[in-house]
């Protein structure tokens, strides 16, 4: 079982959250037609050892998408932080009080 | 009733002023509390317990513990049948009954001995050479597989549902301390005194068991002193909670531990409410692993016979539970440890025949002490052979010089007691991925580095004497302690070893023209030729090896005989042990019962049951539940007399004619609400949301990226930034996830937000030629009238006194509205509404119907949206705007999806209308009957309006290709082959007059 640090709610059991994939995906924008850049965005994915960002979201707890770093070797987590760049830098600039 | 004849007159920490009855095989004996199950048999002089997997050879008591591989047997009967029990760890019960296993009549006498005649069958690779050959694995398999079965199989379990309850409990903890031996006490106590929350969790029933056993002092104490004293301090300390009977069977990821806690199976009369196990997850931030060593046998011939067994278990029988394990006793070692068994035995009054060391000398103080003793030390001196009827008479030693062995002299004695060295328990370190390392001077493994906040004290890290695995054990709580920024002492842990004289290596007895029966593995009876023979045939890694032989694949997964194995397969290579490797421990390190992993997650309580709010008014008016997903829904209504058919053909017949009303309140709601919240909508759903109107709901579909349709629903506009989304029933969680990750990661600009209101909103759907006039006296204050209240118009006001949102949506293609009301309401709208229709001749229907009626209207569900239709193959494309992108709206143009001889929706009906359909049937042309056909039936129903059975299905090249064509509904299972007519989907009026009107 893998211990995530919602930074939402404290450590929780995976078991609270489901995963979301890589998180390092770069959409391309809504209104964006090009084929190749929707094709590589939905269907690549590296297979990464090591340290690898994933989203995953907090179901049974306050429901939010996080991204966290996980080592695919090990399943050691480094870091959780909201996934939500607006949330992320609120979180960051309280921290910082 | 026997008496305990081998039960000595004095000692051990068994309470002799109680006595307790016992059987086994029908026999009645008894013990005392405080024996295992194989004390007292032992006690009693019961030596043959049961029968080896293979050969069917007698087998007898081999340890004391975990690793017993010889006294498996069958607890309980009937439901409680419990097979393959250790005797070892059974602690005795006034009324336990037990039975031997693997033998037939008895243990004593069994038939299937004659196995041991055929053994050159059953030797390695057996399974593999008759059964994996080219061409003859089938026929041979059938051929043997009764015999095999019978004769080579352990216990029985019950086929009986588990009338026993067990419990899934949570737990955390700063330092989970494992075993409680002299390095798990002083671990423990030494995190607690710096304040740290300790579980101690011991596998045993008494808590610091190798301490009942244990003469050597510790420091200046005894063992039983030091023992009591640690465990007042524990008790008292209020920070350390210790868990007897308690075993950690797994370390996981994050710290979490999983520990199989046995609650009743030691209680005569345990009281109902209590589960039998726990399984315990618990979360730790520091873990010490002080699981002490196993004792390793020796191979020798017919090491495997009743009266051969582990020195260190003579010990505890005579030490613990004042048993003598013999009364003429041989012992025979490569280290120190095997003097301590001799020296407690002859203490205990046993007769010890012989030490047979195989060493050149022994420690001058053992040999003093053993001389003292009375008891004879033959050096470089090996068992060759024990000669056994039943149970061992006589052993014949062999003398060595240098590597070789001589046969000699034969003694007599009814116990042999082994000590091939210890390996220490670093099975958990092994879960996290650390291999142990082999260390040649010590001849064992230490545990391996590993990178998690997991410490190793005691015997488990090679550390040999108890007064150092103390020290070992305050180390590590002391430095568990400092981790987590306590302060505490600065104790060093000792090096590994402890032994006055080093060990000799000794994995196996061999004599030169000698063919000696040699065990490795006693329970799966895997011997030291088998061993010989898989290297012979080409095995190399030990990995393939245990699978080619089965070596270490029984239920004490190799405790005792996987080093040995290993040792031998690294001789056969001409490597070293070290390069040979070691297999890797996984989960459990003892057997956890599936009772424990499952807890109450049983029958209904499997997942989840969801209750809509009108649950109890749906039963008060006769409904039959079904289980949608985790709902429960209303599946049909029955009038007397009738079953589900009558029902529902009823049911569908009268909506059309009159009205109808069916629970809703399963569907996904989602309030999506915000100054962008249309804009939201439009890029989600493939047809337009940004111009709704206030006071309109409307059709919308949406796709996934890869551009499948995902899912369907209705969204109601009740202000300029507050919509109301349905959604399937089966997808609501999956939508919900969708729109938080899409707000969150890709448009955290769109000031939006979703709020699932599932649960909040009771809907009831009103459907049916007379559903006008049904609300028109139900609602209170909403004109419903067709100009005043348009088809997909939404309005506000009360039902019942309650508040409602009512659309005019239609899923049965009849002039229907859904009513909404907040949950608590959900009975008193059904009355309302209910009061004003049953008079007007309506009904209530449940999903069966509301199936039928949508599969007439041509309506896609679940059964279409299986994750692998587009738009085009479901006739919706036109709904896709081309003014506005939205998900999935490039890649559902990709060439692949957009071929004409892809599946497409179509109706079905049976050419012989009086034939039914076949939901899951497939659609084949006449004349290519074979295959997977050209397409399938999603869903069917028999179609009241119509008089004959429909179906919709997905076929190649859709109706285009097939109109005026037959298809074959090919359901070759229930209804053999079917000629059908492919049409449109619009199985009723396909203009939608009634539902506008
Ligand atoms: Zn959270």
């Amino acid at each position: 079982m893998l211990r995530i640090p919602c930074p939402f709610c404290g450590e929780r059991d995976h078991t609270e959250f489901s995963y979301g994939g890589d998180a390092g995906v770069d959409y391309p924008q809504i209104d964006s037609t090009d084929e190749k850049a929707w094709y590589e965005a939905v269907f690549l994915r590296e297979n990464p050892r090591g340290p690898h960002k994933e989203l995953w979201q907090h179901n049974y707890g306050c429901r939010m998408w996080i991204v966290v770093e996980r080592d695919t070797m090990t399943h050691e987590i480094f870091s959780a932080e909201p996934a939500h760049p607006g949330v992320k830098a609120q979180l960051e600039k309280e921290a910082a009080k | 009733m026997s008496r305990q004849i081998n039960r000595l007159g004095q000692g051990g920490a068994i309470d002799r002023s109680r006595t307790l009855s016992f059987s086994f095989d029908g026999a009645r004996y008894e013990g005392h509390p405080g024996d295992t199950l194989a004390s007292a048999l032992l006690a009693n002089d019961v030596r043959i317990v049961g029968r080896s997997f293979k050969y069917h050879r007698p087998r007898g008591v081999m340890s004391a513990g975990v690793e017993e591989g010889g006294a498996l047997i069958t607890t309980g009967s009937g439901a409680r049948r419990t097979p393959n029990v250790r005797a070892t760890t059974l602690e005795l019960f006034d009324g336990l009954d037990t039975y031997g296993q693997n033998a037939w009549p008895s243990v004593r006498f069994d038939l299937n001995a004659l196995n041991g005649l055929l053994a050159r069958f059953f030797s390695a690779g057996f399974y593999y050479k008759t059964f994996m050959g080219p061409g003859r694995g089938t026929w041979a398999w059938m051929q043997y597989e009764k015999i095999i079965r019978r004769a080579a199989g352990m216990g029985e379990a019950s086929r009986e549902p588990d009338p026993d309850s067990y419990e899934i409990a949570h737990a955390h903890c700063d330092v989970l301390v494992v075993g409680s031996g002299p390095a798990g006490l002083e671990a423990a106590r030494v995190a607690a005194e710096a304040g740290l929350h300790v579980i101690l969790a011991e596998q045993d029933f008494a808590v610091a068991p190798s301490l009942l056993s244990e003469t050597e002092g510790i420091g200046d104490e005894a063992p039983a002193d030091w023992r009591a004293a640690r465990l007042k301090a524990l008790q008292a300390a209020g920070n350390v909670q210790i868990m007897p009977r308690t075993t950690v069977f797994g370390l996981y990821d994050g710290g979490v531990a999983g520990l199989a806690e046995r609650v009743t199976d030691h209680l005569a009369d345990p009281s109902p409410h209590l589960p039998r196990e726990r399984f315990w997850i618990l979360r730790t931030r520091r873990t010490i692993v002080a699981t002490g060593a196993l004792e390793r046998s020796v191979a020798f011939g017919n090491n495997d016979r009743p009266g051969i067994m582990l020195a260190n278990a003579a010990r505890i029988y005579a030490n613990r539970f004042g048993v003598a394990a013999g009364r003429r006793a041989i012992v025979a070692t490569n280290n120190d440890s095997g003097y301590h068994s001799a020296l407690d035995m002859a203490a205990a009054g046993v007769d010890v025949a012989r030490i047979l060391d195989v060493r050149e000398r022994a420690s001058d103080d053992f040999a003093a002490r053993a001389r003292a003793a009375g008891i004879e030390i033959m050096t470089n001196c090996v068992p060759v052979e024990a000669a056994a009827r039943g149970t061992i008479g006589k052993l014949q030693i062999g003398r060595r010089s240098g590597a070789t062995i001589r046969a000699d002299e034969w003694l007599d004695c009814d116990l042999v007691a082994v000590s091939g060295g210890w390996t220490p328990v670093v099975n958990l370190l092994s879960h996290r991925g650390a291999r142990p390392v082999y260390d040649e001077s010590l001849a064992t493994f230490l545990p391996g580095e590993c990178a998690e906040p997991i410490r190793v004290a005691g015997s488990a890290a090679g550390v040999w004497r108890s007064e150092d695995c103390a020290q070992s054990g305050r180390a590590a709580g002391a430095a568990a302690a400092r981790d987590l920024g306590k302060s505490a002492l600065d104790e060093q842990a000792p090096a590994p070893g402890g032994w006055d004289r080093p060990i000799h290596p000794l994995w196996e007895v061999r004599v030169k023209g000698r063919k000696l029966r040699s065990f490795v593995d006693p329970q799966h009876d895997v011997k030291t030729d088998d061993i010989r023979l898989a290297h012979q045939e080409g095995y190399v890694s030990v990995e393939h090896l245990k699978r080619y032989t089965t070596l270490g694949m029984a239920s004490d997964q190799g405790k005792v005989g996987n080093v040995i194995g290993l040792a031998l397969m690294a001789k056969a290579t001409g490597k070293t042990i070290a390069e040979t490797g070691t297999t890797m421990f996984r989960p459990p390190y003892t057997p956890v019962s599936l009772g424990a992993l499952a807890g109450r997650g049983c029958d209904e309580h499997f997942r989840a049951t969801r209750y809509t709010p009108m649950h109890d008014w749906n039963m008060e008016h006769g409904a039959v539940m079904i289980d949608a997903g985790l709902w429960k829904r209303p599946w049909y209504f029955p009038a007397p007399g009738e079953d589900l058919t009558a029902a529902y053909e009823r049911e569908t017949a009268k909506v059309r004619e009159t009205v109808g009303l069916c629970d809703v309140t399963s569907l996904g709601k989602i309030a999506v609400q915000g100054p962008d919240a249309a804009e939201f909508l439009n890029r989600v759903y493939v047809n337009g949301f940004g111009k709704l109107p206030v006071g309109r709901a409307r059709y919308g579909i949406m796709l996934r990226d890869d551009g499948i349709v995902m899912d369907d629903g209705t969204t109601w506009r009740l202000s300029d930034s507050d919509f109301f989304m349905t959604t399937t029933t089966a997808n609501a969680a999956k939508v919900m996830g969708f729109l938080e990750e899409l707000l969150e990661t890709r448009w955290p600009d769109l000031r939006v937000r979703v709020t699932t209101v599932s649960e909040q909103w009771a809907g009831l759907a009103v459907a049916g030629p007379k559903a006008r006039q049904v609300l028109e006296a139900a609602v209170e204050d909403i004109d419903m009238s067709s100009e005043a209240f348009p088809f997909m118009g939404v309005r506000e006001g009360h039902i019942g006194g309650a508040p409602c949102r009512v659309a005019r949506i239609s899923f049965s293609g009849e002039m229907a509205w859904e009513a909404y009301v907040p949950s608590d309401y959900g009975a008193a709208m059904c009355d309302a509404v209910w009061q004003a229709a049953e008079p007007l001749g309506g009904i209530l229907y449940g999903t069966e119907a509301l199936g039928a009626l949508r599969i007439e209207k041509g309506h896609v569900a679940g059964p279409e949206l299986d994750g692998r239709t587009t738009l085009e193959d479901l006739h919706l494309d036109r709904m896709a705007s081309t003014k506005k992108p939205f998900i999935g709206n490039v890649l559902r143009k990709r060439p692949g999806l957009m071929t004409d001889d892809r599946p497409q929706l179509v109706g079905i009906v049976p050419k012989d209308r009086t034939r039914r359909l076949y939901a899951g049937a497939l659609l084949h042309a006449p004349d290519r009957l074979s295959g997977h056909g050209e397409g399938w039936v999603t869903s069917v129903t028999y179609s009241p309006e119509l008089g004959h059975w429909i179906g919709l299905g997905l076929i190649r090249g859709g109706v285009e290709a097939w109109s005026g064509k037959t298809a074959i509904h090919a359901d070759p299972v229930r209804s053999g082959n079917t000629e059908v007519e492919i049409t449109a989907t619009h199985f009723i009026d396909p203009d939608g007059s009634r539902m506008h009107a």
